[in-house]
């Protein structure tokens, strides 16, 4: 049976090592089972997040060769035979042990923006064609991937400024839901900071749903931002219209 | 003696899946301080896997459809094993439930009028089931995390619970363990709700993820609950069977709801030989009325043809395939063909997302090109921990449980989308029940040192005894689990496997008891299978006497022995508790119906069970 050579970062809180394990291929299988492979069968206390296996949780999020990708999607059938397939955690967010990182900084940045606020009295007539774009958001899985691969975040560190790629994909998805009242665009100039965002894309390329993140929340965003706070113009006709 | 932290609450929620996170934002309404734990991070619940929908008798593309009808279809899926009170709460409730998440930001897909949109699923007699794509799991999930952060209640993430602490006969608390460090923890609380889903991991092929190792069930067994309908588990028909990797992932039953054809090798439908004579009128008399059928669903107009065969319930259909695999009829990979891509392609994708990229990017099937190969997964268990059905309190005062952990809702066969509906609507009512029994309870239970302590040492074992030497390997144990339950307690039972399966479980607990474990607490799987082991034993233990002590046919449970269903063992419940010498088992009376809901279920009685 044909074997495939991993290298896999052990240790915890970074101070660690890339180990090697051969393990078996059979046909189909992804990244995610050869470390469940080697979790049965060579080392029990090997650490890796999953749920779904089925690209539907988000949880599964590491570095294959480098590329950040979920674990459970990553085909072992795209490495040439015999090659070596790096696996490290993500980068930008704490190691805690083996392919583990820690995520909880996205649960408190979470935490700050304004939840859904319907207008009251709605009647909840609501077209397909309204909601399409916000759907698109909706798909988000949270797997934090084009949070990991933003340079804003992995390169500067500017989590005291930036909340990046996938919480602009969740605002947008506020501020443009048809029945939402409320008003976040201080909050996206501002705490947010979406004027971190340089439309680099990256986030975009990575993203396993195929949002476009950067087309579709961030511009939309940046152009929102504009108008309220530097276009007296449309900010007078925007509070004559109350377009959202 | 190891450290361990404490934070106390009024109400502690185990579970942060759909059940738990509607309990805890219920609780946090009524005034309470809540905790809520769960074992992976948040919005990573098994909920978050649910693909098809939400049962809700909106009536909105089917205007006739209102609670009883919805009521009368979960009764005859459950076989009229349900506890009725349940069912009937559930079918009200369900409606406000799923508005209630469009208010709080669900957007779900929506009708030509602007109004949610219904499909049809399997053993619902109108289009029943509110949707967003193949995702509405996700959306159910998200919509309950991110209103529930907003509540005021604490979230313990990637913590799990060993042991519940009860003072006398009263639950008081919880201990466990956090899986980032390995650090323990107490919870001192009023009132438990245990929302923490099913058990599939007991099972080689499923559709479950890691964290059903039926903690739940076995937390509650242990401090002195009664699990009920255990016998009664859904294998789902349609589950992934290749590549090997994904064997046994879901492929949702909104395929066949879309219009999706089930073939055997030959090219033969064969679902309309599997049909129940008692339920042949409800489904179309040809291929050509399915398909007008079909056409008038995707054009979202009214028709008087009847639904395809392929919209069986699902232990018939998972039935059906299986008898046409066993009997030489099956596709290359022991499966079925399962088709929906005579469907124009746009559309499929558009309806069924999630399956076109699952299917592309884990089996290399383009599903708008050809078929896809599916076969029976383990899938569900509609037995759990007994509750009350209007507060969700176990027979321990103060243990409420709600969602797929709890029994009685389902009976003997649950209809798809009847999950989620469940888990808001009965997630809401633990929430409630809860809060009431914190209000009148006074002072906190005491939290007694001795039962912390044992917990504290019960987790420290696997580590004594070492990763090596006589010490057990935890996975190969839980291989041993699976193989037997899969052998023995499957799809089709009798008298003989499930005794041997019994058998071989008892020995198994031998080396249940000698699992050890190396290395550091520090994000320790094979540790934390240690601890999990035994919550499947006692899931398997029950599942399998269960199912003995069932000498009928009835829903998911097919006995090969006992074809027929028996109208006079459908009075009875089996309930297993635990006892001094080990697994207790009664026959326990189901609660009888009312007169006035009686008078909706006239139909004759039948012996046959499909
Ligand atoms: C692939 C798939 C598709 C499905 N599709 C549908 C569908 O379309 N419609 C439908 O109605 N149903 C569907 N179901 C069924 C439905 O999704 C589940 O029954 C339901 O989501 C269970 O919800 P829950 O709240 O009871 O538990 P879960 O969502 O599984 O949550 C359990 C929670 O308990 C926690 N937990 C468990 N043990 C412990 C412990 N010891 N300590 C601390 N925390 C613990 C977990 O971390 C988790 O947070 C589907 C199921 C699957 C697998
Ligand atoms: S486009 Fe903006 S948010 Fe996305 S990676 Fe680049 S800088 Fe970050
Ligand atoms: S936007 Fe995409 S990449 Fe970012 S967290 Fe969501 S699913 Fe992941
Ligand atoms: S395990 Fe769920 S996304 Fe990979």
């Amino acid at each position: 049976m044909a074997e495939a050579n991993l290298k896999v970062f052990r240790g915890e809180k970074d101070s660690g090592t890339f180990e090697n394990y051969k393990v078996p291929i059979e046909e189909g299988m992804v990244v995610l089972d050869a470390i469940h492979y080697i979790q049965q069968n060579m080392d029990p206390t090997i650490a890796v997040r999953w749920n779904c296996k089925a690209a539907k949780c988000g949880s599964c999020s590491a570095e294959v060769n480098g590329k950040p990708q979920l674990l459970c999607k990553s085909r072992m059938d795209k490495f040439e035979p015999g090659e070596e397939i790096t696996v490290q955690p993500i980068k930008t967010f704490p190691h805690v042990k083996d392919l583990v990182a820690d995520v909880s900084w996205n649960y408190e940045v979470n935490k700050k923006i304004v939840p859904f606020t319907p207008q009251p009295g709605h009647n909840w007539v609501v077209y397909q064609e309204d909601i399409e774009r916000v759907q698109e958001f909706r798909k988000c899985i949270e797997c934090f991937l084009c949070q990991n691969v933003c340079h804003v975040l992995r390169d500067h560190n500017r989590k005291d400024g930036f909340y990046g790629p996938r919480f602009m994909v969740r605002l947008a998805g506020l501020e443009m839901h048809p029945v939402d009242s409320a008003n976040r665009l201080k909050m996206v100039k501002e705490d947010a900071g979406v004027g971190f965002c340089n439309i680099t894309k990256c986030c975009t390329e990575v993203c396993p749903e195929d949002i476009h993140i950067t087309d579709n929340a961030i511009i939309p965003l940046k152009e929102r931002v504009v108008d309220e706070f530097y276009d007296p113009i449309a900010k007078f006709f925007k509070s004559v219209f109350k377009a959202k | 003696m190891t450290n361990y932290e404490t934070h106390e609450h009024d109400v502690l929620v185990i579970g942060a899946g759909g059940a738990g996170l509607r309990a805890a934002i219920e609780a946090s309404a009524q005034g309470m301080n809540v905790g809520l734990v769960c074992k992976s991070l948040l919005g990573k619940a098994h909920t978050v896997m649910a693909e098809g929908g939400v049962a809700a008798a909106l009536g909105n593309v089917d205007p006739e459809d209102n609670w009883e009808v919805h009521f009368q279809d979960t009764m005859n899926g459950g076989k009229m094993m349900n506890n009725w009170r349940m069912a009937q709460l559930h079918a009200q409730e369900a409606p406000d439930r799923v508005r209630e998440l469009q208010e709080w930001g669900a957007v779900f897909d929506r009708t030509n009028k602007g109004q949610i949109l219904q499909r049809a699923f399997g053993g619902h007699k109108y289009k029943r089931l509110c949707h967003v794509g193949d995702r509405t799991g996700l959306e159910m999930i998200r919509t309950l995390q991110d209103q529930g952060i907003h509540r005021g209640f604490a979230v313990y993430m990637e913590c799990s619970i060993t042991k519940l602490i009860k003072d006398g006969d009263k639950v008081s608390g919880a201990f466990g363990y956090y899986r980032e460090d390995g650090r323990y923890v107490l919870f001192k609380a009023k009132a438990i709700v245990l929302a923490t889903g099913g058990v599939g991991k007991a099972f080689t092929v499923t559709s479950n993820s890691w964290e059903y190792t039926a903690d739940g069930q076995g937390l509650a067994y242990d401090a002195g609950a009664d699990l009920i309908d255990m016998e009664f588990v859904q294998f789902h028909p349609t589950g992934m069977v290749w590549p090997p990797g994904v064997r046994g992932i879901l492929v949702t039953e909104g395929v066949r709801g879309e219009g999706g054809i089930l073939r055997n090798k030959d090219g033969y439908r064969f679902m309309r030989d599997y049909l129940p004579e008692s339920t042949k009128d409800q489904f179309s008399a040809n291929d050509a009325e399915s398909e007008r059928w079909v056409n008038a669903a995707i054009a979202g107009v009214k028709t008087k043809d009847k639904r395809p065969p392929e919209l069986s319930t699902r232990d018939n259909v998972a039935r059906a395939i299986y008898t046409e695999v066993k009997e030489g009829r099956g596709s290359p990979h022991g499966g079925v063909f399962l088709d929906i891509s005579y469907q124009d392609a746009a559309r499929v994708r558009k309806k069924l997302p999630s399956m076109y990229h699952q299917f592309k990017d884990l089996a290399d099937v383009d599903i708008t090109a050809g078929p896809m190969e599916v076969g029976p997964t383990m899938h569900y268990i509609m037995g759990g921990i007994r509750v009350d059905a209007d507060s969700q309190m176990s027979r321990v005062p103060g243990l409420f449980a709600a969602g797929e952990c709890s029994g009685g809702m389902h009976g003997a066969n649950r209809l798809g989308g009847n999950s989620l509906s469940d888990l808001i609507v009965f997630g809401r009512l633990a929430g409630l029940g809860a809060a009431e029994y914190v209000k009148k309870l006074g002072a906190a239970p005491a939290v007694p040192q001795d039962q912390v302590d044992a917990a504290l040492a019960e987790m420290e074992e696997p580590f004594q005894r070492g990763g090596s030497g006589s010490a057990k390997n935890p996975y190969d144990v839980q291989k041993k689990l699976n193989q037997i339950m899969s052998t023995y307690v499957g799809i089709f039972r009798n008298k003989e496997d499930l005794e041997i399966g019994i058998q071989k479980l008892q020995e198994l607990k031998e080396d249940i008891k000698n699992v050890g474990t190396k290395g550091s607490k520090t994000y320790n799987p094979g540790w934390h299978m240690c601890r999990d082991l035994k919550n499947m034993m006692i899931a398997s233990e029950a599942i399998a006497l269960s199912a003995l002590s069932r000498e009928e046919s009835r829903g998911a449970h097919s006995r090969t022995d006992f074809e027929q269903l028996n109208p006079e063992l459908g009075k009875f419940n089996t309930a297993v508790s635990k006892d001094a010498d080990g697994m207790k088992l009664e026959k326990t009376p189901c609660p009888v119906m009312p007169e006035d809901l009686k008078r909706l279920f006239a139909k004759k009685e039948t012996t046959h069970n499909g």
